[in-house]
């Protein structure tokens, strides 16, 4: 098994990536840009380079000073993260040539994944559920409208190669649409380098479900459980649960089922999750997309599963067996994550700055992933996220309770910051029913 | 009225131009921040008299985007 492993990545995901990989007894390597220097993973981490400036581009999505990084430190394997170049096939092609291991699944898989459109056709044909859409990218503006017709208004207009809940745009009309085709293209060429777009039918009420999958090294794929992603602002995930109160153990099969089929048709191998749209008022299930990465919610499965995901993760890069029985999953509670972000509870406009208080909060059912602690800056250069406050309870009513003292208890004075909206969202009584769907931030600020 | 910018962010779409009528609540100008999507809108009813910014500018908390008579 490879003895060091460099994490190509920033923050709580890499300090979280570190943790695991020292309980391991393997030596970890750190990357930081001028900006990060003194956040806690850099001094965590076994040794630490300096690969650049702030601007990501320079830093952590430069695949030559990310390389040369692993070479002056002797690193064996390579873990991504998620964001930067985790979903980068070329970036896993030139880590394979280096010889070094990369964590994550083949650069094929990645590729066949990250462009949502042959995406959707790929999983179509293994039989998944894909909602009615484009199977090619929109050419012209008539070509869209046809399209849209056929499919059925509202459509959803997205990025083909977007991420991150960016680049969409719904157009509940044909006048809508021309609009929204020309300013989705735009900022999908500008952020993604890509103006490609394809067009899905867009359910006003649905839940976000998505399924944590692993391909082991012997080529079966598990799933290892459901998550429920519907707390979104600005189509971007801040609060996640498992298992989702929505899925009934024989909707939870037949997701699985899907899930699992969806990775291999791909030949997946290491973790991936498969996004899927629940159709809240007639409870059809369909594909979304894959994301050929760890996610940013993973602790939740990790909490109910007692697996270590990032364990699993090096395990089957190295060929070797993981540390459960694929058979018997274990399954038990639930479990609540918060993300908390440098942002104003109340409208969600970012407010990085320098963090003068940070107190977490502790307990029984209590995890506190973060990548900051007093005295670090949150700059604006790389994304909001603090902290992630992830509780578990023995079930949904004490996964709750426990996640509003620690919300309470949590203290953090600098930049903006949205507990104050979790302390919300905790007692909101659609929230607390259960029974709620991706329109929930909106009707709670609308 | 005077539309500021209400955190360093970048300006990733223009939706108005210089001498566009504009009513309450109209985007003005998109603003990416933090891996976020941050749309400007008209306060009030008038026409863009003057537009600060252009596409890929980097406004700091403060700036003027644009100026509503």
């Amino acid at each position: 098994m490879f003895e060091t492993v460099l994490v190509a990545n920033r923050g709580e995901i890499a300090r979280r990536i570190i943790r695991t990989v020292q309980r391991m007894g393997l030596k970890a390597v750190a990357v930081h840009s001028e900006a990060d220097v003194k956040l806690p993973y850099v001094r965590e981490a076994d040794e630490s380079v300096a690969i650049g400036p702030a601007a990501p581009a320079q830093s952590y999505r430069d695949v030559e000073v990310l390389l040369e990084a692993a070479r002056q430190t002797g690193a064996e394997a390579v873990h991504p993260g998620y964001g930067f170049l985790a979903e980068d096939a070329e970036f896993a092609r030139r880590v394979q040539k280096a010889g070094l291991v990369w964590v994550g699944p083949s650069p094929e898989a990645i590729e066949a994944m990250g462009d949502k459109i042959r995406a959707r056709n790929l999983v179509a044909e293994a039989g998944v559920p894909v909602s009615r859409g484009t199977t090619r990218p929109v050419g012209d503006v008539e070509e869209a409208v046809r399209s849209a017709h056929d499919i059925g208004y509202p459509v959803m207009v997205k990025a083909s190669a977007g991420g991150g809940g960016m680049g969409m745009a719904v157009a509940e009309d044909e006048a809508a649409l021309r609009v929204e085709l020309e300013r989705v293209r735009g900022f999908a060429q500008r952020m993604f380098g890509d103006p490609s777009v394809l067009l899905e039918r867009f359910f006003p009420r649905v839940r976000h479900v998505e399924v944590q999958v692993l391909g082991l090294a012997d080529g079966r794929v598990v799933a290892l459980g459901e998550r429920d992603c519907s707390v979104q602002r600005r189509n971007q995930k801040v609060a996640e649960e498992t298992p989702s109160p929505a899925v009934t153990p024989e909707l939870r099969e037949q997701l699985f089922a899907a899930a699992v089929r969806a990775a291999e048709a791909v030949g997946y191998r290491n973790a991936g999750t498969v996004e899927c749209l629940l159709d809240a008022d007639s409870g059809e299930v369909v594909f979304l997309e894959m994301n050929t990465r760890l996610q940013v919610e993973h602790p939740i499965t990790e909490m109910v599963t007692g697996i270590d995901l990032v364990e699993q993760q090096l395990l089957v890069a190295a060929g070797r067996p993981v540390t459960f029985d694929p058979d018997a999953v274990p399954t038990s509670g639930h479990a609540i994550e918060l993300r908390v972000n440098a942002e104003d509870p109340v409208r969600f406009l970012p407010g990085p700055g320098l963090i003068t208080a940070w107190e977490e909060p502790r307990g029984p059912g209590i995890r506190v992933d973060s990548g900051y602690t007093v005295g670090n800056t949150v700059t604006p250069h790389y994304d909001s996220l603090m902290a992630k406050l992830v509780v578990h309870g023995a079930d949904r009513a004490e996964a709750l309770d426990r996640a509003r003292a620690a919300v309470a208890a949590f203290r953090v004075e600098g930049p903006k910051c949205n507990l104050p909206f979790f302390a919300e969202l905790l007692v909101h009584p659609e929230f607390v029913s259960g029974d709620y769907d991706t329109g929930i931030v909106a009707r709670m600020r609308g | 009225m005077e539309v500021r910018a209400e955190m360093v962010a970048n300006v990733w779409k223009v939706v108005v131009a210089q001498g566009d009528s504009v009513t309450d609540g109209d985007t003005l100008v998109i603003l990416e921040s933090m891996k976020m999507e941050i749309p400007v809108l008209a306060e009030g009813d008038g026409t863009v008299s003057t537009l600060h910014v252009s596409e890929g500018d980097v406004v700091q908390e403060g700036d003027v985007i644009a100026v509503i008579e």
